[in-house]
């Protein structure tokens, strides 16, 4: 029996798309060339020193490392309740208020950076920083929800009942009961929020501001000016970065049946 | 209500949950160390009421008490009374130990009496071996008796049980019943018990309340609505099979006619085979081992026997003379 070879031929293809990309920027990040080229003629580490040199690069990876994990944190704090409250209680016009919470997911990113943009900085006249954390929050926020909503609709009601019975109030119980048994869905939405602050450009690109600025957009301005490798270079890091952070927090937590 | 009543529900009406009656005007009364069963069909209501008397439901109107406190807008956790779920409701994320030790915890209980109870409760249940287990790690039966201690080991002034055996297979569950008869009686505690199996409420209450369509349709001891039912419905659920209206009946069989009830009904061991004036086509026959079953077609309806296996010489097709003792007739009101 002949089997048909259009499936493995799609999937070839579908990895090719999805990893080729990187490979050229991994090899590129090796070269030992001027300008950025593939496949570079020379290879060397000297982009990989350049990078750790730009100024712009060190302010604003650390900028971008508190912003992911403050914007996450609070994402968090606003999101578990939101979805507790979805999950638990007869809230009125709950199907409008999911829908407004994931409008974020479908509205353009560069539309919602630039409502972002007139609410805080010009009208709010906040500072930039501000504008920038409540900007990212507003956009984790739905990722927030959506993940801990549904590993809370995996908890049964139940086991919230025999607490109480036991003598926990509401608190105890959410604390006691509740919170140890979503922790593996609060993992996977830190994890997802996190990663989707630290890469995020178009809400940023109109958020960030003189003195304030976070890698991606650094990354952006840079490749304006220079057409070297350092970029390529710098990408590779993060990509290590990422895969990293997420093999760690899978091991730790096992978080990939949440997402 | 009887003063002497340690739980009392007087008048409990309780609005319409999904796929459930609304429960009408209840009055319940249960004495202090009485095992009482709510017995009903799905839907009929018994699990809202217990679900108002642990507090988890606000009635729309009438009064919940116990020994003596109105708790009827008691929270659930200032009510002292235990629970065990057909879901057995385990934490998943504690170990045997920490289920059962979560509300002592919770009332801080010091931690040598602590220690102390947890363990009892387990040795109770049969399950000292098993504390350091997660409940993932045990049996449904280990799970079930886990859940037991749990809501035991509190003290509670009242044991609610929603279908706690219904999870569990056909021996097992038999080993449950009598075990649960055997820790109510040790610990002398009140139980209400929620069921849709008459064998398990028939094994294990004092008193048994049968539930229709939120109304107790009838109560009394497990002898009582057995051998004693008073309407159709509790006929029909006690395994009265053979069901007439009684002016079709009456005059076939011997009863007076008009006496105020509506039907009479037949246990399928009470009717007589083999004599008697009523003929019937045997319709079908089924072997049970000890007994066999057949159904009659005759001119007033399909009946139920049960004969016992040397004397079931009858075959499918064919005409066998059968009655209807008028002794051993129940009759029905609605």
């Amino acid at each position: 029996m002949r089997e048909s070879r259009f499936p493995i031929v799609m999937l070839g293809l579908a990895l090719l798309f999805l990893v080729g990309p990187f490979v050229v920027v991994f090899i590129s990040a090796f070269s030992g060339d001027r300008t950025l080229a593939f496949p570079p003629s020379s290879f060397s580490l000297q982009w990989f020193a350049k990078v750790l040199t730009v100024e712009a690069f060190q302010a604003s990876f650390v900028t971008s490392l508190w912003l992911g994990v403050l914007s996450t944190l609070l994402a968090l704090l606003m999101g578990i309740p939101v979805a507790y409250a979805l999950a638990r209680y007869q809230v009125p016009g709950a199907e409008v208020i999911r829908v407004i919470l994931t409008s974020p997911l479908i509205l353009p990113a560069l539309m919602v950076g630039l409502a972002l943009l007139r609410y805080f900085v010009l009208i709010g006249n906040n500072s930039i920083s501000i504008g920038l954390l409540i900007g990212h929050t507003a956009l984790l926020l739905p990722y927030a929800v959506r993940v801990v909503s549904a590993s809370l609709a995996n908890l049964p009601r139940d086991i919230e009942d025999a607490a109480m019975s036991l003598g926990a109030n509401r608190l105890q119980t959410f604390f006691r009961v509740v919170l140890p048994n979503i922790r593996g869905g609060v993992a996977a939405a830190s994890v997802l929020a996190f990663i989707t602050s630290f890469n995020q450009v178009p809400v940023s690109l109109f958020l960030t501001g003189p003195g304030v600025s976070t890698l991606p957009i650094q990354m952006l301005l840079y490749m304006e000016y220079t057409y070297d490798p350092t970029i390529a270079a710098l990408s590779t890091l993060l990509i290590l970065f990422s895969i990293l952070f997420v093999l760690l927090t899978e091991r730790l937590l096992g978080i990939s049946k949440y997402v | 209500m009887n003063m002497s009543d340690f739980l009392s529900l007087e008048n409990l009406t309780l609005a319409y949950a999904k796929g459930t009656a609304a429960v009408e005007g209840l009055h319940l009364g249960v004495a202090e160390g009485e095992l009482v069963s709510l017995l009903g069909p799905s839907g009929c209501g018994k699990t809202t009421t217990m679900r108002a008397i642990a507090g988890l439901l606000v009635p729309r109107a009438g009064v919940v008490q116990l020994a003596g406190q109105n708790i009827t807008h008691l929270p659930t956790n200032k009510r002292d009374i235990g629970m065990v779920f057909q879901s057995y409701a385990l934490f998943p994320h504690l170990s045997t130990f920490e289920n059962v030790a979560f509300g002592l915890r919770l009332r801080r209980v010091e931690k040598s009496e602590l220690e102390h109870r947890v363990m009892e409760a387990l040795r109770t249940v049969g399950l000292a071996d098993f504390a350091e287990r997660l409940p993932a790690q045990l049996s449904g039966g280990q799970q079930q008796r886990v859940a037991l201690a749990r809501a035991f080991v509190i003290r509670p002034r009242l044991l609610l049980l929603d279908e706690p055996l219904s999870n569990l297979d056909a021996k097992l569950r038999l080993e449950m019943r009598a075990e649960l008869r055997r820790i109510q009686r040790e610990l002398g505690i009140t139980m209400l018990y929620v069921t849709h199996d008459q064998g398990e409420a028939l094994a294990l209450s004092d008193r048994i309340v049968i539930m229709r369509l939120g109304r107790i349709e009838q109560m009394g001891t497990p002898e009582e609505v057995y051998a004693k039912p008073k309407t159709s419905f509790v006929a029909h659920f006690m395994g009265w099979d053979n069901l007439y209206p009684l002016e079709t009946i009456a005059g076939v069989v011997g009863l007076p006619a008009s006496t105020g009830y509506t039907h009479a009904s037949w246990r399928p061991e009470a009717v007589l085979t083999g004599s008697g004036d009523l003929q019937g086509r045997v319709l079908a026959r089924t072997y049970q081992g000890e007994s066999v079953e057949y159904l009659l077609e005759s001119p007033f309806g399909s009946v139920k026997a049960v004969v016992a296996v040397e004397q079931a010489q009858w075959h499918e097709g064919q005409t066998l003379n059968f009655a209807l003792p008028a002794e051993k007739a129940a009759l029905l009101k609605g």
